[in-house]
């Protein structure tokens, strides 16, 4: 049979005929996929490689370093400190996580619940994700670790910033502390960074109110990403601004004696520039750490805070509301002899009570002081007397004067949380309670009782405002950034200089003539006398039996049941310089330790003399500022 | 009888060296995207990669060998193995992502699929082979050849593994459609296939409908199945003219494709080397395809005419889908890109054909007899 026959000629051309068509076919079908090629490539590549960058390029935010706050001297009160950290990635453990944490317990101490939340947050994120085993370690807890880190899979030592308050409890009021953002900051602040895992935001104090400028403008951080998120390498780094530094007018050495010298009182304190308002010391004991706050709290410390009836969380210098009592005497004076109802003169027969309408009002003196002017209405306290002073002034012309000296409205100091207290009058009454202001009400608000609630900033910007004739207000912050805060000009306090004069006398009298009532906790050094008056408001209420069978010594109560002790000054007399103005709760007992405290400080802060000494930088802005005002 | 006795020395010399070399570069080309995408390492996949081409290399010129009459002896028995590990898969096989495709003989993993593309080839090629011109259009000799291609594929395709069944079908189909089946067939077939399409669709498993739905509107799914497709195009389309350089691809890289070494591998090579690069490596798989045709049309028996365009269409096959696959043109199947794409399996198999070809080659001058080859 031949190998070849003419059927297989005919299959062969056919097979040859169709193998070219298939050729082609396979050809045209891989133009197909070159066109496709230029389609993707060529004609929309560009569109396509701007979703291959969005895939790959992730901006990161990067936290700005906060603002630091400074004292007037630039000692730092509120740093940034390097915060060693221990971390884990899970992924680099080799021999488990669970033997990694094992051995740097050995090293560092970890409890049980700590183990518990790293093995929490490691099953919550991605494997290649760092988890924090511990943070604000010790250098040698840091050094140690470092030393064993060959032994260490998985772990890694790492360097971050976080907030440190250096003087703690010292400034807690003042300063005020970060702490993370909650869900309702970030509804109310968009800015991104809130979102940051770790980041702080100022929660009380300047920390707050200077929120915007400490905190900087985030920086953004283009790194190159996989599909799993996990960061391949940084593009660009741009490191944002940092926040802007405080300065503030305190002086923190003055700043630790008070603190110091109000021991564990529970008690406010302010001094302050009286030409300028700058405050110098600002303090409520007993304050808080406010560390805690940045590092997190622990459940006992939170309940053992807010269980403290000294009440530590708040912030009494601002936000305490105190009835004036005797302190509030010096500005029923002033208004009175302003607005011509009394003249210095004008004197009245004490006899230890006072009958109006059907109300019998009492002087603190049971059996009366017996003749008193102006003078020594001041310097004894009497109450009789500003009842009557009061009663021929009326409750207009007090609401007005006490307003103008600076009483029952906020100073505007920039500390946030402060309250504005009360000065009665008719339409404040009208307004509060709908009924008719009664005139007794008047005797009452002339010894700075009733519904006059001030706090301790008011009644020292009150005194500076005696001392220097002046309308100053408050103010803490002297340098934001590089700009030296100004401030408004300083107009003359708008009390005639005979009345102011008037009262000044009497406010010596208080301290330096032996009738007064502070006569013995005096300044007798001579060029620091200090002036001053007393006060204390009642916490409780005495009954008209007990008036009768002799009210009961505040010594020989229970300490939540004892007066408030009140007690404004200002020195040296002859140039008032410094004012202060304190409130201790439930301190009035005989020996006034709550005058003995503001006569020591007075004592302390004209010896240092922080006015005349060269503030931090910038020197200039600040000193400029303070002898402008000083005439 | 030209040739009976030749060794393989003499053989060595009736290799068709350019296209030894045209496989070489390729897989080189493929090595090095295997490189580029571990970040440029060897390993975990260039190095396997270049020593299972080596083996492949080994078995190409094993099988160039052998001479055509064993090939043409082996075809039937070759296919009834092949079928009969397609029903133990079935029965016994190792379920392997979802699909039964793996059979595991002690150390060894067997893809029956892929043996089978390969016999169906051999085997179909030897009954045409045996067939007039006018026999193959006679339905009875029709129906035989039909049953052999069909079987398999349905068996292959309830694995389920929709991409080899297809190839096992165009593969016996093209084989029809080149030994000169008659286009009153053909032209019928043909419009009945399109109109059973919705039929069809009905008898899909729910992950292939999802994949044709996907890939009808990826941008519904970006995140789900739709992902594949989105980021296979935006390697490809991101390497623009010149591609963004070798081993900067950030798709691949960082991980935005998945699979991204096997059956996506191309799309790296697109986002490497761009349109040129993409283009130029279709150019070497024409130039390939233009051999294959070449050597079929040389040869001088109808067994090796069939067997040559069976492997190069086969090969075609596999590139026209994986290509369609990544550039978004068709749904997602899984065929790698033959030579680029990582595995041992397909890199053996595709080794394998190009073995036959050059056997085809080798012994071109080869006569058989119509006799040999028909029915069974």
């Amino acid at each position: 049979m031949p190998l070849f026959d003419r059927k297989d000629k005919s299959r062969y051309a056919a097979f040859t005929r169709r193998t070219l068509m298939t050729g082609g076919a396979m050809g045209a079908v891989l133009g197909v996929l070159g066109v496709r090629l230029y389609q993707l490539q060529i004609l929309e590549g560009d569109q396509f490689r701007t979703k291959s960058e969005e895939n790959s390029v992730s901006a990161r935010l990067v936290a700005p370093l906060r603002g630091r706050i400074f004292d007037r001297f630039g000692v730092e009160l509120a740093t940034n400190r390097r915060n060693y950290r221990v971390l884990i990635i899970p992924e680099q453990a080799l021999g488990g996580v669970d033997e990694a944490i094992d051995t740097i317990g050995k090293i560092i101490l970890l409890t049980d619940r700590d183990r518990d939340r790293i093995m929490r947050d490691i099953a919550n994120n991605k494997k290649f994700v760092a988890t924090t085993i511990a943070e604000n370690l010790t250098w040698e807890q840091f050094a140690r670790v470092n030393l064993q880190l060959p032994y260490l899979s998985g772990i890694q030592p790492d360097v971050g910033q976080t907030r440190d308050y250096p003087f703690g409890e010292e400034l807690s009021h003042v300063v005020g502390y970060v702490a993370a953002a909650s869900t309702k900051d970030q509804q109310s602040d968009t800015d991104p960074l809130l979102a940051l895992p770790g980041f702080r935001i100022g929660k009380r104090g300047i920390e707050k109110s200077l929120e915007k400028d400490l905190r900087g403008s985030a920086g953004v951080s283009r790194v190159e990403v996989n599909a799993y998120g996990r960061v391949i390498r940084e593009l660009s780094r741009d490191p944002g601004a940092p926040g802007s530094d405080v300065w503030l007018t305190l002086d923190r050495d003055l700043q630790k004696f008070v603190v110091d010298r109000m021991a564990d009182e529970s008690c406010a304190v302010a001094v302050m520039d009286v030409a300028t308002g700058d405050v110098l010391a600002l303090a409520s004991t007993p304050g808080y750490d406010p560390n805690l706050f940045n590092v997190g709290i622990t459940q006992t410390q939170w309940k053992s805070l807010l269980e403290n009836d000294h009440r530590p969380l708040s912030d009494k210098a601002l936000s305490g509301l105190y009835p004036p009592g005797s302190t509030f005497k010096p500005a029923v004076a002033l208004s009175a002899l302003d607005a011509g109802a009394i003249t210095p003169d004008f004197s009245i027969n004490c006899t230890g009570s006072l009958a109006f309408g059907n109300h019998i009002f009492h002087c603190w003196q049971k059996h009366g002081h017996g003749r008193v002017n102006l003078h020594r209405g001041i310097a004894q306290s009497c109450d009789v007397y500003f009842y009557n002073v009061a009663r021929r002034l009326g409750i207009d012309g007090l609401e007005a004067g006490a307003h103008r000296l600076g009483l029952g409205n906020r100073t505007g100091i920039e500390i946030p949380g402060e309250r504005g207290g009360v000065i009665p009058g008719r339409a404040w009454k009208e307004k509060t309670f709908g009924v008719k202001w009664l005139e007794g009400e008047t005797l009452n608000a002339g010894i700075g009782q009733g519904y006059v609630l001030v706090t301790p900033l008011q009644l020292c910007t009150m005194a500076a405002r005696i001392a220097s004739r002046r309308a100053v207000s408050p103010r803490i912050v002297r340098v934001l950034g590089r700009e030296a805060q100004q401030r408004s000009q300083l107009t003359k306090l708008a009390f005639s200089d005979a009345a102011i004069g008037a009262v000044q006398s009497a406010m010596n009298a208080v301290t330096n003539e032996p009738m007064g009532t502070a006569f013995k906790w005096r300044i007798p050094d001579a060029g620091y006398e200090m002036a001053g008056k007393t006060g204390t408001a009642q916490v409780r209420k005495i009954s008209e039996a007990e008036h009768l069978s002799g009210v009961i010594k505040n010594d020989r109560l229970p300490w939540k049941l004892r007066d408030h002790a009140l007690f404004i000054a200002y020195a040296p007399v002859s140039n008032p310089r410094y004012a202060a103005a304190i409130v201790q709760e439930h301190g009035a007992v005989e020996s006034h330790p709550h005058v003995q405290m503001v006569r020591d400080i007075l004592l302390y802060v004209q010896q240092r003399d922080p006015l005349k000494r060269t503030p931090g930088w910038p020197v200039s802005a600040a000193s400029l500022d303070r002898d402008t005002v000083r005439l | 009888m030209a040739r009976r006795g030749a060794g393989w020395t003499d053989k060595l010399l009736l290799v068709h060296w350019p296209l030894v070399l045209l496989i070489t570069v390729i897989a080189a080309i493929g090595c090095a995207m295997q490189y580029s995408m571990a970040g440029g390492h060897l390993y975990p996949w260039a190095a396997p990669q270049i020593m299972r081409f080596g083996v492949g290399l080994v078995l190409l010129f094993a099988v160039a060998f052998v001479d055509i009459r064993v090939w043409l002896a082996l075809a039937y028995p070759a296919y009834v193995i092949s079928f009969l590990l397609l029903i133990a898969v079935e029965i016994v096989g190792h379920v392997g992502l979802g699909a039964q495709r793996w059979l595991e003989i002690g150390p060894i993993q067997i893809q029956p699929s892929e043996l089978m593309k390969i016999s169906l080839v051999l085997a179909l090629a030897r009954y045409l082979h045996g067939l007039a011109l006018d026999e193959v259009s006679k339905p009875h000799r029709l129906l035989i050849a039909l049953v052999m291609i069909v079987l398999p594929a349905a068996l292959v395709l309830k694995e389920p593994n929709l991409g080899t069944a297809t190839i096992i079908l165009a593969d016996g189909f093209s084989l029809l459609f080149l030994a000169g089946l008659s286009w009153w067939w053909i032209l019928p077939a043909v419009g009945g296939v399109l109109g059973a399409v919705p039929v069809a669709w009905h008898f899909l498993h729910d992950y292939q409908k999802q994949r044709v739905l996907t890939f009808l509107n990826p941008q519904n799914d970006a995140l789900g199945a739709g992902w594949n497709i989105s980021q296979a195009e935006i390697a490809i389309g991101s390497g623009g003219l010149t591609g963004k350089g070798f081993a900067h691809g950030t798709q691949s890289r960082l991980n935005f494709l998945p699979e991204k070494n096997t059956d996506f591998a191309y799309t790296a090579l697109g986002e490497e080397f761009g349109f040129v690069g993409s283009v130029a490596l279709l150019v070497l798989f024409a130039i390939v395809m233009y051999f294959g045709v070449r050597i079929a049309t040389q040869s001088r028996s109808q067994f090796g005419r069939l067997v040559a365009m069976g492997i190069t269409l086969n090969f075609f096959f596999y590139i026209m889908i994986n290509g369609a696959m990544v550039m978004g043109m068709i749904p997602v199947v899984g065929i790698p890109m033959p030579l680029i794409s990582y595995g041992g399996t397909a890199m053996l198999t595709v080794m394998f054909g190009f073995g036959l070809l050059m056997s085809v080659y080798v012994h071109r001058q080869v006569e058989l007899p119509r006799s040999s080859g028909g029915i069974i």
